[in-house]
């Protein structure tokens, strides 16, 4: 992204200017709440679809959760681990065949995107980098 | 026949098979579930036949396959295209490009340009032009039908699609049937977010001139359509009739029953109504919590529910990944509300994925694995229980759609 005035392409993993830049990408509006071990950044896309973008007490996004009636795009949600995400899939789609929800736990990444048309519901977190006190059931 | 006459007649015939033990070569239950105990309709115009199985790639579990027949608009050349997955989770037909052999009249846009969509599911996509066939399905027709042919060659995936991540659905060993008929609650397959252009079009439909794909505004008639609610009759929703399933078989066979309430065999009878809230789902709470993003999705190939933490249900990891692998047979009690108060509660049970698949069968009850925050009643949820999907703004005797009933 040569020329743009984003300091960074990614959210996952990135600090707080590519949450905003998630928010310009997504032509969205945002709200800050805060936890005892972390704040998340709500950002209500146009399309209808909100993501909450869950950013450490250092300032890292450790986790992303997202729902609406149409998927983000992964690839500016994930940024650097947009590729790690892409493969799991496509390691997956082998063996038995059939419509269900997807779950990648791997090191390093986990990912889980359920629904249907319409309606989709979706999280990311490193799981490593999740604060201790913090469990994925949190992050919705 | 009359209706009330094939009612009889149908009667008559469930009576003298429950009387005798000769039945076998006439029921079409010859590998499962002896006892059902809800009525699977046999014939009539408004009844195709649903088989349970491995699908044509041989590797699906908890598929549901009809055949479907479409015709060049307008003409009598037609083709009949079998294992066409039933899905009630989605909207329109989709058929692979490579099970085609008759060549449908390709959508343009405005511009004169092909239509192309891509549309996510949820760990594929389907990508491929938007066509016009006369569809027909038991003996209900649709003219001029929107339809997706799925190909990732006949037009480049553009990056906004190929930015969800996902792999193609587009070919036999990915999809593992022949196409997708989407008779879900909805009658387009993205509705009006699709029609405007700007910001808010969630980029779902593209005209395709040959320097490259662009997102475009699709009307509500040009987008790809549940064809049951283009019937000429039979046309506000449509019954899932499957048997019990006692134990793991190699398949099973039911009915895809049109309309509600329209003839003799599709009344609601006692069934319960359970109206979807504005993003099409149910609250089903579970453990003294709701979960308010469930639903009920015969294209969905188990019951998909919560976490490991939340349910103790055992992940199965890698070597299955996706489902839950209990040490033994779990019993799971929920309770399923609906936006206009209906309530009832719900018993499924979730087996080890990995014994269940060890076994070369495709009929499973207890298939269930994690879905984040939801319930997701997949096509074990259909064994044995008659499932009406209405189609919103359909008027039937149970109000109008979209909803549930079961």
């Amino acid at each position: 992204m040569v020329g743009t005035s984003f300091p960074a392409w990614a959210a996952l993993g990135g600090d707080i200017a590519s949450v905003e830049a998630d928010q310009v990408h997504m032509q969205g509006t945002r709200r800050v709440t805060t936890a005892a071990a972390y704040t998340v950044h709500e950002i209500q896309g146009a399309s209808g679809t909100v993501v909450r973008e869950y950013v450490s007490s250092e300032g890292k996004v450790f986790a992303l959760a997202w729902q609406g009636p149409w998927l983000p795009d992964m690839r500016q949600l994930l940024g650097t681990y947009f590729d790690q995400y892409a493969a799991a899939i496509k390691s997956q789609s082998g063996g038995r065949i059939g419509r269900r929800p997807l779950v990648i736990e791997q090191p390093g990444l986990a990912v889980e995107l359920a629904g249907h048309s319409r309606s989709f519901i979706g999280r990311a977190y490193i799981p490593e980098q999740m604060p201790s006190s913090v469990g994925a059931e949190a992050i919705r | 026949m009359s209706p009330g006459k094939l009612a009889v007649f149908t009667f008559l015939v469930g009576l003298a098979c429950a009387l005798s033990t000769g039945c076998g070569g006439s029921s079409s239950h010859t590998n499962a579930a002896p006892n059902p105990t809800n009525p699977v309709a046999q014939s009539g115009n408004n009844v195709a036949p649903i088989s349970v199985n491995s699908g044509p790639a041989g590797s699906y579990v908890d598929g549901a396959f009809v055949s479907v027949t479409v015709c060049i608009p307008g003409t009598s050349t037609c083709q009949t295209i079998s294992d066409v997955l039933v899905d009630t989770g989605s909207t329109g037909l989709r058929l692979l490009s490579s099970a085609l052999t008759i060549s449908l009249v390709q959508q343009n846009s405005a511009a004169g340009t092909p239509v192309v969509e891509c549309l996510p599911f949820l760990n594929t996509y389907t990508w491929g032009p938007v066509q016009s066939a006369d569809v027909q399905i038991a003996g209900e027709k649709a003219g001029s039908v929107p339809v997706q042919v799925l190909s990732d060659t006949d037009f480049t995936v553009p990056a906004g699609c190929k930015n969800l991540g996902l792999t193609s659905a587009d070919t036999l060993p990915a999809l593992g049937a022949n196409g997708i008929l989407g008779v879900g609650l909805f009658a387009q397959d993205c509705g009006s977010a699709c029609s405007l252009a700007g910001s808010t079009n969630p980029g779902l439909y593209y005209e395709c001139p040959a320097s490259g794909c662009q997102v475009i505004a699709e009307g509500l008639t040009q987008q790809v359509q549940n064809p049951v609610a283009l019937f000429a009759s039979d046309n506000n929703g449509v019954i899932i009739e499957l048997p019990a399933v006692s134990a793991p078989a190699a398949t099973l066979t039911g009915s895809l029953v049109f309309g509600i309430g329209t003839q003799s065999n599709n009344a609601l009878g006692t069934a319960t109504v359970y109206t979807p809230n504005a993003s099409g789902n149910l609250t089903t709470t579970y453990k003294g919590a709701s979960y308010n993003t469930s639903f009920i999705d015969s294209g969905s190939n188990g019951y998909f529910f919560l976490d490991s933490t939340i349910t103790g249900l055992t992940d199965c990891g890698s070597a299955e990944s996706g489902f839950y692998c209990p040490s033994s047979i779990t019993n799971i009690s929920a309770t399923n509300q609906g936006s206009n108060g209906a309530s009832g509660t719900v018993n499924i049970s979730v087996a080890n994925a990995a014994t269940l698949f060890s076994q070369n069968d495709s009929v499973f009850s207890d298939l269930g694995g994690p879905a984040p925050n939801m319930f997701d009643f997949g096509l074990p949820f259909f064994f044995g229980r008659n499932v009406f999907t209405a189609i919103e703004g359909k008027s039937t005797t149970g109000g109008t759609g979209p909803y549930w009933a079961y």
